[in-house]
């Protein structure tokens, strides 16, 4: 069976939040939208995002690591939210996994969010349903487009390559690769949703400058001034 | 967790009404026992009543949690999976069999259809009576499912919190029943006044409890296994929104702790200690005031018990939302 599912790499994730940007362009233009945006010039501006990037530092200052932190819905495996769902709008798609819910069917009661431990869901206030991130199931269920655009408005966007996508449960695709050969790990596992998506850890990552680099030995001048003229003719002064 | 009034209202409304119907069938119960003198058949009418008009408006009350009210009647969909759903689905069987209740006693449908043993005469009230307390036993288990069914919030995930919701709910309907008698007069203020008492001295020993596990708590989640980063110091600097977000109002109190310590302090007077003082009283000086005075100040209690009952809740969510930027 399919399963659809992000795997965010941290160790790349510069926080440039072109995925949050993207996907709320693209869902609030389509099947999901309009995405509310209360006061969106204001000091206080709040809306409906399906994609929010977190930053966390890590360690004491100065040892520290700032760690940006993409968010969205997990399409867990095992997604606590659908069962609550009184309306039965929440729903897990058979066939390829991704927990949708049915905007003509949810009352907005909100039992759904409180189920999910991730706070995933966001209810729009203008339209009073339930939101959440639906892996662009419009674009990649869409066979119009090309193999290459049927993928989330994130992943195609960010400039990064730190969103991978794909099908965890083929071991051979890109996603699962990555999640077994790089340690990809999962959200809260202590909650026993099994979360689809996966997240790849940070590294430790040592730049390392010897003094042969900052002089430059392979500069053939040898020196780092400006070359002195003494009259001669240089290419400058060549006309064509 | 943000408590919210639709809430607090729907829980603490439909429990007075729920206790009410069961004080009204425990004493039809022992008048057919003959431990009790047998009550006129309209004082049972106007008890079901009264009943069932704190259902409805709790039902009102619950329309006001909802996005789009106009489509409430699909949350009887799901009753396979989700307590909501089944809530709603009892609720209004409820309210039809305590309509019934009442409407029988109103019409004197007293008239034995069977007899079970030598001295039980078994009519339509006594029937009515046994399905609706079925039924509002069901709906008090429905109720607190919705909260102790949630899987992550260790504050709510307690047969406690079952406890909590019938005993709360059937003390309140007690001490109902016995403003309710004071008021029209009916000597059984004090029978429906020591059953309230008692309810409500369970009821401390339970919210007791509760209190007392949920302040040793230890949370499975934190904010190093939400995101996944194995390191003693993990701080948060931006949370993805500087105006708050949907997940900054709905999980969380706004208050300080203080003032949840103080609501915590008010509840406690209010629903245990004053309405057993205030029917102790009545007891000892025969008032008709102090009963009525006596549910006031419990059913006043129980808005605030339920409001800190919502805002102690820690979601594991809000690991994620622990600084603005
Ligand atoms: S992350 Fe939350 S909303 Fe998404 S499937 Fe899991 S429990 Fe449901
Ligand atoms: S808010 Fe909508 S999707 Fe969520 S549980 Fe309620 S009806 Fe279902």
């Amino acid at each position: 069976m399919t399963q659809l599912a992000l795997v965010i790499d941290l160790n790349v994730c510069v926080g440039c939040h072109a995925c949050v940007t993207s996907c709320k362009e693209w869902n609030t233009s389509g099947w999901a939208g309009p995405l509310v945006d209360r006061n969106p010039y204001g000091a206080a501006p709040t809306g409906t995002f399906f994609n929010r990037v977190q930053t966390f530092e890590v360690g004491t200052f100065p040892n520290t690591e700032t760690v940006h932190f993409p968010k969205s819905c997990l399409h867990c495996e095992d997604p606590p939210c659908v069962p609550v769902c009184p309306t039965g709008a929440s729903y897990k798609r058979p066939d390829n996994g991704v927990v949708l819910v049915d905007y003509d069917r949810c009352i907005g009661c909100k039992y759904c969010s409180w189920a999910c431990p991730y706070g995933a869901r966001e209810l729009d206030e203008q339209q009073r349903v339930m939101k959440k991130c639906t892996l662009c199931i419009d674009r990649i269920t869409d066979l119009n487009l090309s193999e290459r655009d049927r993928k989330p408005a994130c992943v195609l966007a960010c400039p990064a390559s730190a969103r991978l996508f794909g099908d965890v449960h083929d071991p051979d695709s890109e996603v699962s690769v990555a999640i077994r050969e790089r340690g990809g790990y999962q959200l809260m596992p202590e909650c026993g949703t099994r979360p689809s998506n996966h997240y790849l850890p940070r590294h430790r990552t040592v730049m390392h400058i010897d003094p042969e680099a900052l002089t430059r030995v392979d500069n053939p001048l040898r020196k780092e001034d400006l070359t002195a003229y003494t009259g001669e003719e240089t290419l400058d002064d060549v006309a064509w | 967790m943000h408590p919210a009034f639709s809430v607090i209202f729907l829980t603490t409304l439909i429990g007075a009404g729920q206790g009410l119907f069961l004080a009204m069938v425990t004493g039809q119960i022992y008048a057919t026992a003959g431990f009790l003198p047998a009550q006129e058949s309209r004082f049972q009418a106007v008890g079901s009543l009264l009943a069932l008009l704190l259902l409805v408006a709790g039902l009102a009350a619950s329309f006001f949690h909802l996005g789009r009210p106009e489509r409430a009647w699909r949350a009887a969909a799901m009753w396979r999976t989700s307590w909501l759903s089944r809530e709603v689905i009892v609720l209004p069987i409820v309210m039809v069999l305590v309509f019934a209740y009442g409407a029988a006693h109103w019409l004197g449908w007293t008239r034995p259809l069977f007899q079970v043993g030598r001295s039980l005469p078994v009519d339509v009230t006594l029937l009515l009576a046994l399905l609706g307390t079925l039924a509002s036993l069901a709906l008090f288990l429905c109720t607190a499912m919705i909260y102790a069914g949630v899987r992550f919030l260790q504050e709510w995930q307690t047969p406690l919190t079952v406890s909590n919701f019938i005993l709360l709910g059937a003390a309140s309907g007690f001490m109902l029943a016995a403003a309710y008698s004071a008021w029209v007069g009916n000597p059984l203020v004090t029978f429906f006044g020591t059953w309230a008492v008692i309810l409500t001295l369970a009821g401390l020993a339970s919210r007791m409890a509760h209190l007392s596990r949920n302040a040793l708590i230890t949370h499975r989640s934190t904010t190093q296994t939400a995101i996944g980063i194995r390191h003693a110091v993990v701080a948060q600097k931006t949370q993805g929104a500087t105006g708050g977000s949907f997940n900054t109002r709905e999980f969380f109190h706004g208050r300080s702790i203080q003032a949840i310590d103080r609501v915590r302090i008010v509840f406690l007077v209010l629903v245990f200690a004053l309405p057993i003082l205030l029917i102790g009283l009545a007891y000892v000086t025969g008032s008709s005031s102090l009963p009525i005075l006596a549910f006031a100040t419990q059913f006043f209690g129980l808005l605030a018990e339920r409001w800190s009952f919502f805002a102690e809740a820690r979601h594991p969510q809000n690991l994620y939302y622990q600084s603005v930027a």
